[in-house]
């Protein structure tokens, strides 16, 4: 039997420190366990200097340990020493296997583990909890008694093992701390991601330290690699610095040796060292594994949690990222916190709670916070599931506003994608645009805004206040709460395909009309390229693309021709229920993207009992067919024009033109190469360029630079810590002044388009550059320029830098301004990917 | 969290922008090309329905008033060099500046010979015209240029970039490096022609001809392929020689692409060398024709 502590906390991240201490200042028999050697193993993976913000800044820091923003170096030496003077007990090297508790069942606590298969299918095990104390034991084998249990693990998990015999030699690391550490090595890194591939760069980055670099991938391509990382590693291999293994698996390691399974067989070569980096497997399986259940099956979901951050398990405690928390202020008084409520404190007001008055502040009816938190989960029907502790969260992404009666809440095409729950009274949606007059009500309880959220777009409609409380809930929390409340989710996907329908057909219908054929409709998930409808199949299913773009193709003459771009919030496939026939063309997804499959059947029936309808899907075909015939005629006299349109197009496609709002081209038999859209662009934003000119790919003399397409579904916004990416009035996609320089953003932008940069020092005037010769000139100053003037006082940090479409510029955007010859335009697919195409590939 | 800033719900219109997929001699549909010939067709008009005593010259009242016009003209047209380096936040089209430019810096040539009568001679006064002229030309062959090479540039760069051209020949060079580090004295003395006497750029009229006569990467590929075919006849083919001719085959399409590309952007700049110049000129001439006209004439 183990020692015995009152609190075990794992995890020594922000939230773990920041518990340990308070439980070390309250006096509280407690013990850090730590996998690592060192506190705080996230930060301390920081690249040297970086630096650490603190935000956000309005948020109350009630932790024992002190932060403030500064260099990693500093924040973590002054961890270590208060950990110390606090008399924090830690144990390092205490990598935690299990949890499991020593007492009685728990009557009726049973937790089914789902897991899932790479095949897809998946197996349910039932976890009986037990009551605490809990036992932890370790990966040494010991094992510790706890009678509550802090779990501050946060997400980033453990890195995959090598699994084969030999893998838990010495010789085998999971990390690299300093690629300059070794010398005249035979070294192998396992593991084709991009981490591997810079470990390996760095290794035989210096020939003089002679190292054997070996690279060893399991699949034929380095597909989950950045480009640019596997461009440098095809130039490191050509040049003979590195040797790539591609198709490759680990059978045994022995000291000094290895030997790998390849296509062409069996190899056995020198090996002093192997690098491991095979990725790291999410917490999630550990954590279900205490007794701790997790919202949803979602990748997204968090755990379970009381408003004490108490998980399902009784005595387990979840703070910081993994329950949902990524800044580093949050974590640290979280971790005050959950002390505070392990030792009795049950009064203890949340720090976030002068940020919740703030928000509703000013609101009809004197609420407290807690009340006004119950009064929005209790009213707002897709609201209901969530725990106090969820409500407190999401309130913290969300606005409460009261709108006096008639106020517009926004207008039809105004960029948003946020949605509207009505806590109180009702509003009304303007369905005609040429007479505001024509109304429909909507009751307190439901929400609306849902289109611009599912589909990107902008609005459909405006919307009037009749009276009273809205909330209006951000993007991010409205995609928590999906993840977070499966009920929540589907509510939501069936209002949205209820009232897309409404918007779309049109035709005096109403949600009474279109019960069975939403009873029949399934959303289905489409990869790109993937067909929803082929040519000469048969099939009279009719298709709503809820979110992404199709492209429409017919084979004329043997090759497929390009027809049309279908963008998110219309629908296709109506010819077949209307005449019968099979699939005329083929239209298939530019970009995943879901769409709504109703059944023809269903839909049939409805044509029938509504007249209008069909007479409104008449006039939408037989403008589909005359452009399909244009097209075709064009294709019988000039069969070239419409081979290199089709090319363009699909060229477009291909390069993310499909989920753009808004995308840079430049035809490059206008562009003269003066590169003044990337000075332009510089001087108009703090003197840093946001596009880059010359790389990207181009088809037919078309170039799509590298710079932002302002997607539907931003990419850029699918982890941001701090929650500072947005999306503009004009449509724009910005990040706000709270960027922490994470560089996430940067990482999930599959266009390359986000850049980690400081603001270089201010430039003398142009003038005195164009008369005396003083400063770099127009553009971006060069690296020397900005070093040399560079502030001395104050490290300036790195934060993300991307094309904010000139907001606030009353030109519009500085590139296209800028541009002397007319080669660079700034589009929406729409506007471009249209039939004016043809007349380009005219010349 | 912190300073968000709150969505107004309000549509706001775009900044409107010019989405028109045409060329600076198309802009507008030609709008500044029917401006310049009207100009050209009045001053023309002008010139011929006024009968000056005792003939035309820039002294009558047609001269002064075709004189203003054109002055205005040049000093209005050595303005774009500002505007496209002033950014300004306000809706402008520097595509619309260019076309402007080109088409009323060619209307000058009739506003200014009708000007001077066509009474030319060597003095201040015909050296600002000759000026005037140089800076046309220059133009015009400009307007050549920017018509036919950027296809070309954009053909041959075959999506590169410049920096990804001058690294794939360091990495060629790198390579070559560690292949000739088995070689003896003599052969290695080649490799080293290709990596230390091969300078890419080359002076201006190398990269205007596109000829590098004294290539250290050509001479070292002519003189290694003449050792690698003399083994082969003799029946003793060496495959460190062969590489490295390999490798000098591929830094030599590699040096033509980067070459041509300079050499293209290169044909795109030079003109200006003449025209901006020339304009500076032409404006110290300008004023030394107004100047001297009113203060001596």
């Amino acid at each position: 039997m183990g020692e015995h502590y009152r609190i075990a906390i794992v995890g020594s991240g922000p939230a773990g420190l920041s518990a340990a201490a308070h439980a070390a200042k309250l006096g509280l028999s407690h013990v850090l366990l730590e996998k690592t050697d060192h506190l705080s193993d996230t930060i301390h993976k920081y690249q040297k200097g970086k630096h650490v913000m603190a935000t956000p800044s309005q948020l109350v820091l009630r932790a024992d340990l002190e932060f403030e923003a500064g260099k990693r170096e500093t924040v973590l030496g002054r961890w270590g020493s208060m950990a110390a003077a606090a008399g924090i007990a830690v144990r390092h090297h205490a990598e935690v296997r299990s949890i499991t508790g020593t007492g009685d069942p728990i009557p009726g606590s049973v937790q089914a583990i789902i897991s899932r298969k790479r095949d897809g299918s998946s197996e349910t095990r039932e976890l009986q909890r037990l009551a605490p104390p809990y036992r932890i034991t370790l990966a040494d084998g010991d094992s510790i008694i706890a009678d509550t249990v802090v779990l501050a693990i946060g997400t980033q998990g453990n890195p995959n093992l090598m699994t084969c015999p030999g893998g838990d030699l010495p010789h085998v690391q999971y990390q690299l701390d300093d690629p300059g550490a070794y010398n005249d090595e035979h070294i192998f890194v396992i593991g084709g991601g991009d981490a591997g591939i810079e470990n390996a760069l760095g290794l035989a980055a210096d020939a003089a330290h002679g190292n054997v670099v070996t690279i060893v991938n399991r699949s034929a391509e380095f597909s989950t690699a950045k480009d640019a990382n596997v461009k440098a590693l095809m130039a490191a291999r050509d040049a003979g610095r590195i040797t790539t293994m591609t198709g490759t698996t680990t059978r045994v390691i022995e000291p000094g040796w290895i030997t790998l399974d390849t296509a062409d067989g069996e190899v056995r070569a020198r090996c002093d060292r192997i690098i491991a980096r095979m990725g790291s497997a999410p917490p999630r399986a550990f954590v279900e594994a205490c007794g701790v259940e997790f919202a949803s099956s979602d990748r997204l979901a968090f755990p379970k949690l009381s408003a004490t951050f108490e998980s399902t398990a009784p005595g387990i405690h979840v703070v910081g990222a993994l329950a949902g928390y990524p800044l580093i202020k949050h974590c640290m008084n979280q971790g005050h916190d959950v002390v505070e409520f392990i030792n009795g404190n049950s009064a203890l007001l949340p720090a976030d709670e002068p940020i919740l008055e703030a928000r509703f502040a000013g609101l009809p009816g004197d609420r407290s916070v807690a009340e006004w938190l119950e009064f929005l989960r209790a009213n707002v029907s897709i609201l209901n599931e969530m725990s106090p502790l969820q409500m407190r969260e999401f309130m913290l992404d969300s606005e409460a506003r009261a709108y006096p009666a008639g106020t517009v809440i926004f207008e039809r095409n105004a960029p948003g994608s946020s949605l509207f729950g009505i806590a109180d009274g009702d509003v009304l949606v303007e369905i005609d645009p040429a007479n505001p007059a024509v109304t429909v009500p909507l009751a307190a309880g439901t929400i609306f805004g849902e289109v611009g959220l599912i589909s990107g777009r902008r609005r459909g409609a405006t919307v009037r206040a009749g009276s009273d409380c809205i909330v209006e809930i951000s993007r991010s929390a409205a995609l928590k709460l999906m993840s977070a409340v499966p009920p929540a989710a589907r509510e939501i996907t069936r209002i949205t395909t209820e009232r897309s329908l409404l918007q779309i057909f049109k035709s005096g219908l109403t949600p009474a009309d279109l019960v069975d054929v939403i009873a029949a409709a399934r959303v289905e998930t489409v990869r790109a390229g993937q067909a929803i409808i082929k040519e000469g199949e048969t099939g009279d299913d009719i298709f709503i693309i809820r979110s992404g773009s199709m492209v429409v193709e017919k084979t004329i003459g043997g090759k497929p021709v390009f027809l049309s771009y279908v963008p998110a919030g219309s629908y296709s496939g109506e010819m077949a229920v209307i005449d019968g026939g099979p699939r005329t063309a083929t239209v298939r997804a530019a970009v995943k993207s879901d769409v709504i499959r109703l059944p023809g059947e269903q839909f049939r029936a409805l044509l029938a009992a509504k007249p209008g309808l069909l007479a409104r899907l008449r006039d939408d075909m037989a403008s589909r067919t005359r452009l399909n015939s244009f097209i075709e005629s064009k294709k019988d006299s000039f069969g070239g024009v419409v081979e290199m349109y089709t090319g363009v197009a699909n060229f477009l496609v291909d390069n993310g033109v499909g989920e753009a709002t808004d995308v840079l081209l430049i035809d490059e038999k206008l562009c003269v190469g003066c590169d003044n859209c990337e000075k332009a662009c510089a001087d108009s934003h703090d003197g840093l360029s946001r596009l880059d000119r010359e790389a990207g790919r181009t088809y037919a003399h078309l170039h799509v630079p590298t710079s932002c397409r302002h997607c539907e579904h931003p990419h850029c916004m699918a982890d941001c810590p701090p929650n500072a990416i947005h999306r503009g009035p004009t449509g724009e996609v910005y990040i706000d002044d709270t960027c922490i320089g994470c560089g996430n953003c940067q990482r999930n932008c599959p266009y390359g388009v986000i850049r980690m940069d400081q603001v270089p020092p201010k430039k003398p005037w142009l003038l005195n550059w164009l008369l005396f010769g003083q400063g770099p000139g127009p553009g971006e100053p060069d690296r020397k320029w900005r070093y040399k003037h560079a502030s001395k006082a104050t490290e300036a940090p790195k934060k993300a830098i991307k094309c904010d479409m000139c907001t606030g510029q009353s030109g519009g955007p500085a590139c296209v301004r800028a541009c002397p010859t007319g080669a660079a335009i700034r589009v929406s697919p729409e506007q471009f990917l249209s039939v004016a195409l043809l007349d380009r590939s005219d010349d | 969290m912190a300073t968000r800033a709150r969505s107004t719900g309000k549509a706001v219109a775009a900044a409107p922008r010019d989405i028109a997929h045409s060329g600076f001699l198309a802009h507008r549909g030609g709008r500044w090309r029917k401006v310049a010939l009207g100009l050209s067709a009045l001053a023309i008009a002008v010139y011929a329905l006024t009968d000056p005593q005792p003939r035309p010259n820039g002294g009558t009242a047609t001269g002064y008033l075709l004189g203003s016009v054109g002055a205005a003209l040049i000093l209005w047209l050595s303005l774009i060099g500002l505007r496209k380096r002033i950014i300004t936040t306000r809706a402008y089209s520097l595509k619309g500046w260019t076309s402007a430019h080109v088409y009323l810096g060619l209307s000058l040539i009739v506003v200014a010979t009708l000007h001077s009568g066509f009474q030319l001679g060597f003095n201040v006064h015909g050296l600002a015209y000759l000026l005037m002229m140089i800076v046309v030309l220059s133009g015009l062959y400009g307007i050549a240029v920017y018509a036919t090479l950027p296809a070309q540039l954009s053909a041959n760069r075959n999506e590169a970039t410049q920096p990804q051209m001058l690294e794939a020949l360091r990495a060629l060079d790198r390579q070559l490096d560690t292949a000739a580090q088995p070689l003896d004295k003599a052969e290695a003395e080649l490799v080293r022609l290709s990596l230390e006497r091969c300078d890419v750029g080359g002076g201006l009229w190398s990269r205007l001809t596109g000829r590098y006569p004294r290539c250290g990467n050509a001479r070292a590929r002519a003189a290694v392929q003449a050792i690698v075919d003399d083994r082969l006849r003799r029946g003793t083919p060496d495959a460190r020689l062969t590489q490295i001719l390999f490798l000098l085959e591929r830094k030599d399409a590699a040096l033509a692409q980067a070459r041509r590309h300079i050499g293209l952007k290169t044909r795109l700049e030079l003109w200006l060398y003449v025209h901006v110049p020339a304009t500076f000129a032409l404006l110290a001439a300008l004023l030394a024709h107004v100047l001297s006209v009113f203060l001596y004439w």
